[in-house]
């Protein structure tokens, strides 16, 4: 056969206390020499329990009930082996498996071990699997480090893995799977965990060392951008059956199964028209006279020379970090995670914040809280009779009663609900906190509050557990609705849903800032995400805001170079717009000391906000107007 | 690295000054001294008392002087080695406790050897295979370990010790070598006695120590690194060995802290029921009978001990663990 691997009518089981539960119900597809397939579906679709029947390595509970995974090996012309008979500990597969198949894993963080150093686990495979001595293995590490964009692979073999970054993480894992050059790998979920520019860095590694291995490549993933820029066939599935497969020309111009057209219908894009909405697979559905919602507040609509509801100035905080400790001199660092940062918030506005993990954004929020105290800069809140308050000074019962009006939603729908509290007490206890301390009243507010947020009132005593990830994120938007806040400062509320749930909770947000006429701030990574529901922009790169516009300017003309590589780096789930790598600068875009003239910062340039017109801002050298003028010229002939 | 060894090191000495004040103030805090409780015990058995003596002992070691010179003068002689005078038994504290210490040491080490032997096997065994038949097994064996009262098992064994191969009842060697000098004979006598309290001793620990093991591998081998380990063609013996297990046994260096201590006066108990000569039935009664030197040293040994074994731990944890070693000391 001329496929490098033939999937035949694959059917998993789980056994579970309720009984055997079909993950992978009958599931057939090819993966060519050389080509990249992508195995596209939500969570609990059964995308990665494939993965793992192909690798031996499913969980305990599971077994291959039926079916055929025919992997015919180069090495070996000629013979076909079938790996669902096989035994997962036999010698045989242990041979196959991280020799000619080798897998990716989601989680940089956690799929090394802590204790050992990355030369010691790459090394290992080899060790395994090709007849090399210690010092052949080593220098054969370090060959991979070298390729996978270690700038000094030798100090890299002798670093653990919680000395890198998530983006240096995935890379050593990447090597992991490559040093014996398999195949084919399993990549799953490789970047998801992973800011975009890494991300887009990360694709393009794996994209050139398939061209140099001659490797084929089976991607896992629910990004459908990232199927785009990748795959040249793609297999959708759902519910551990196969929806449409075809080559990814024919999925992303013509997609037939309407599970698929729904699902590229939900992903937010660059392209969208004013005014358009998303279509999640469910839409979330109001009782029509829920007084919460009917009872529209009393606000003006947003013009622009309304004065803000909060104005943050001069914002700075540090942080110290020890670091050396036992072998070395211990030596105390500060990381200014938040440096001199000044916006505001117009009500009834939705400013978007973006950034990578690390530049500070979340912080930022936790200052605005007052969770965490900054060391410099005011924060002034206008309350509803549009007297102002001086945030930092809040004391007490003030400090008590501006809690109510500023809200925070969380990113993690698992972690941020205590999962011995039911809904009821969830939702219910900012209430009581806040002084409801009638039973009655506050059953019939938080069922009220239930329903805004489209879940059934009659599960108002269920635990957190018995909901799915979305409808958590509900529950989180419900609490922070509880208090009725002019503020609410959402965390990358979406980051951790699949793409239909993300959709549904973008709307609801959305309909919710209509129609209680609340103000976000939405903090995320995403862009498109934040293309979809902000209104004004703000750009964040190592606790520096770099630059602000309202969204129509920042995305049709974006001046900063990390805001360019940045938008470069989001892959877009259309064929015709595929990822342009070279505005990355090579993973040089989030280093302040690396932008060009005149964003570079040195001791002798005051750095300022540059205001373009239309309320478009840029970080650049104090007096560098008319030297930002004529680049933008330049760039329009 | 230096730096903080010393560091650490130098910290010691206050800790150390705070405990021997507290062991001091407690052994003081019973009304009267070993003198009073020995006149009332001669008293209650009709015997004279001869005022004069009482006098001169209780002058002779300052007895009669204000507490703060007492523990001036007894930690004055603990920096020069000197632990102090034992009333009960009218010999130095060193000579005392000298032979007791070998012995506790001995069986101690022992004791600690067998829970290890057993407990690493049978713990990895019952999380590799858990809810096998051989886990629910060794943990019913384990439970029964952990609830069955220590003195019981011991006068169990001591019993067909002595029914199937004729081992004297009670102490650590035959009744002959007691107070002899070391020889071939009276070493493997004390082997002969030293495997019951071993194994009575080790089985508590042992049973507690497999439940943490377990329930540390368990956490461990659902973690992400194992499945990447067997993604690269690992034996899973090889996986086992190298990463969950590995990174499992931190608690149990973090022990060494408790351990160390326990070496000495733990399951005074047992000691008691089964008549062996260690330190700790010996601490018992030094408390009783308010022989103040006595308990003392006992006291400030343990106590260094402990400080010492929590040194050792750290060192030890930072030694195999690159986490604590390099990543130490970073604060929010």
């Amino acid at each position: 056969m001329s496929d490098l691997l033939k999937i035949k009518n694959l059917r998993v089981s789980f056994r579970l206390p309720e009984g055997e539960l079909n993950a992978v119900r009958g599931v057939s597809f090819r993966i060519p020499k050389g080509k990249t397939v992508a195995l596209v579906g939500e969570s609990g679709s059964g995308k990665s329990v494939v993965s793992q029947a192909i690798m031996g390595i499913l969980p305990r509970a599971a077994r291959i009930s039926d079916g055929e995974i025919l992997f015919a090996d180069p090495q070996t012309p000629g013979t076909i082996i079938d790996l669902a008979k096989l035994d997962p500990d036999s010698a045989r597969m242990r041979q196959i498996r991280g020799g000619r198949i080798s897998m990716v894993f989601q989680e940089p963080m956690t799929s090394l071990s802590p204790v050992h150093t990355v030369g010691n686990q790459i090394c290992e495979a080899l060790e395994l699997h090709r007849d090399v001595n210690k010092a052949e293995g080593m220098a054969l590490t370090t060959d991979i480090l070298k390729l996978v964009g270690f700038p000094n692979p030798e100090r890299a073999a002798k670093t653990f893995p919680f000395e890198l970054s998530g983006g240096l993480r995935q890379r050593a894992v990447i090597a992991m799977a490559l040093v014996c050059h398999p195949v084919l790998l399993i990549a799953d979920e490789p970047t998801t965990a992973l800011d975009v520019t890494i991300q887009a860095q990360i694709l393009k590694l794996i994209k050139d060392l398939q061209l140099e291995l001659e490797m084929s490549v089976l991607m896992i993933t629910h990004d459908l951008g990232v199927v785009a820029n990748m795959a040249d066939e793609v297999v959708v599935m759902y519910h551990g059956e196969i929806m449409e497969s075809g080559t990814a020309d024919d999925i992303f111009r013509n997609p037939k199964h309407p599970y698929l057209k729904a699902l590229l219908e939900a992903v937010p894009r660059f392209d969208m028209k004013p005014g358009e909405r998303l279509k999640p697979i469910r839409e979330i559905k109001h009782h029509p006279d829920n007084p919460i919602l009917m009872a529209k507040r009393d606000r003006r609509v947003i013009c622009d020379d309304d004065p803000p509801l909060l104005e943050v100035k001069n914002i700075s905080k540090a942080f110290s970090i020890k670091k050396g400790g036992m072998f070395s001199r211990t030596t105390e660092e500060k990381v200014l995670a938040v440096d001199d940062i000044s916006f505001f918030v117009r009500r009834g506005e939705c400013l978007g914040l973006v950034g990578e993990s690390g530049c500070g954004k979340t912080t930022l929020s936790k200052i605005i809280m007052r969770a965490l105290k900054p060391d410099t800069g005011s924060i002034t809140f206008r309350e509803q009779d549009n007297s102002l308050t001086d945030v930092l000074a809040l004391e007490k019962n003030a400090l008590f009663k501006f809690r109510e009006r500023v809200q925070f939603m969380f990113q993690d729908p698992y972690s941020s609900l205590n999962p011995r509290m039911t809904v009821q007490e969830l939702i219910g206890e900012p209430l009581f906190i806040h002084g409801m301390t009638d039973k009655a009243q506050r059953r019939d507010m938080v069922e009220k509050l239930m329903d805004v947020v489209g879940l059934a009132p009659m599960h108002i005593n269920r635990y957190p557990h018995s909901f799915s990830g979305g409808q958590r994120q509900r529950i989180g938007i419900a609490r922070a609705l509880a208090l009725q806040p002019d503020l609410l400062i959402c965390d990358e509320p979406v980051s951790a849903l699949d793409v239909s749930i993300q959709a549904q909770v973008l709307n609801l947000l959305k309909d919710l800032k209509e129609a209680l006429g609340l103000t976000y701030i939405f903090i995320s990574h995403n862009l498109a995400v934040i293309d979809y529901v902000a209104d004004r922009i703000m750009v964040m790169c190592q606790g520096r805001l770099v630059e602000t516009a309202p969204k129509h300017l920042l995305f049709k003309n974006p001046v900063h170079p990390y805001t360019r590589a940045l938008l470069s780096a989001v892959p877009e789930p259309d064929l015709d717009h595929p990822l342009d790598l070279r505005d990355l600068m090579e993973g040089k875009a989030s280093n302040p000391a690396d932008w060009p003239e005149p964003y570079t910062e040195s001791h002798s340039n005051q750095m300022e906000m540059i205001h373009l017109g239309q309320g478009h801002y840029v970080r650049a050298f104090k007096g560098a107007e008319s030297l930002l003028q004529s680049h933008r010229e330049t760039e329009m002939v | 690295m230096l730096g903080y060894i010393i560091n650490r090191l130098l910290a010691m000495i206050p800790t150390l000054l705070v405990i021997s004040v507290i062991i001091f103030t407690l052994i003081q805090l019973p009304p009267g001294d070993f003198l009073e409780t020995q006149i009332a015990e001669m008293q209650a058995q009709g015997e004279n008392v001869d005022q004069a003596k009482i006098e001169y002992l209780r002058q002779e070691y300052g007895l009669d002087k204000p507490a703060y010179l007492q523990y001036l003068s007894w930690v004055a002689g603990l920096l020069q080695g000197d632990l102090g005078y034992s009333f009960e038994h009218e010999l130095p504290v060193t000579e005392v406790i000298g032979d007791r210490i070998t012995l506790t040491i001995i069986l101690a080490f022992a004791a600690t050897l067998f829970t290890y032997v057993m407990s690493f096997p049978i713990g990895i065994y019952t999380a590799v295979k858990q809810y096998s038949l051989g886990d629910y097994v060794f943990s019913f064996v384990g439970f029964i370990g952990l609830a069955t009262p220590n003195f019981l098992l011991a006068l169990i064994l001591l019993y067909f010790a002595n029914v199937w191969f004729g081992t004297s009842i009670g102490g650590l060697m035959d009744p002959q070598y007691i107070g002899q000098p070391w020889s071939l004979d009276k070493f493997l006598s004390v082997l002969e006695h030293l495997w019951v309290p071993v194994v009575v001793i080790g089985t508590s620990g042992t049973a507690g120590m497999i439940r943490r093991l377990r329930a540390n591998m368990l956490d461990e081998l659902q973690k992400q690194y194992v499945i990447t380990a067997k993604a690269k063609g690992l034996s899973p013996l090889k996986i086992l060995i190298k990463y969950p297990l590995r990174l499992a046994i931190n608690p149990f260096i973090a022990d060494i802290g408790s351990i160390l201590p326990d070496l000495l006066s733990g399951s005074v108990l047992v000691a008691v029921v089964m008549g062996l000569e260690t330190t700790g039935p010996m601490l018992v009664n030094a408390l009783l009978s308010q022989d103040m030197y006595l308990a003392g040293s006992f006291l400030i040994i343990e106590s260094s001990l402990v400080v010492l074994g929590v040194f050792l731990s750290d060192l030890i944890l930072a030694a195999i663990d690159p986490r604590i070693r390099l990543g130490g000391g970073a604060v929010k």
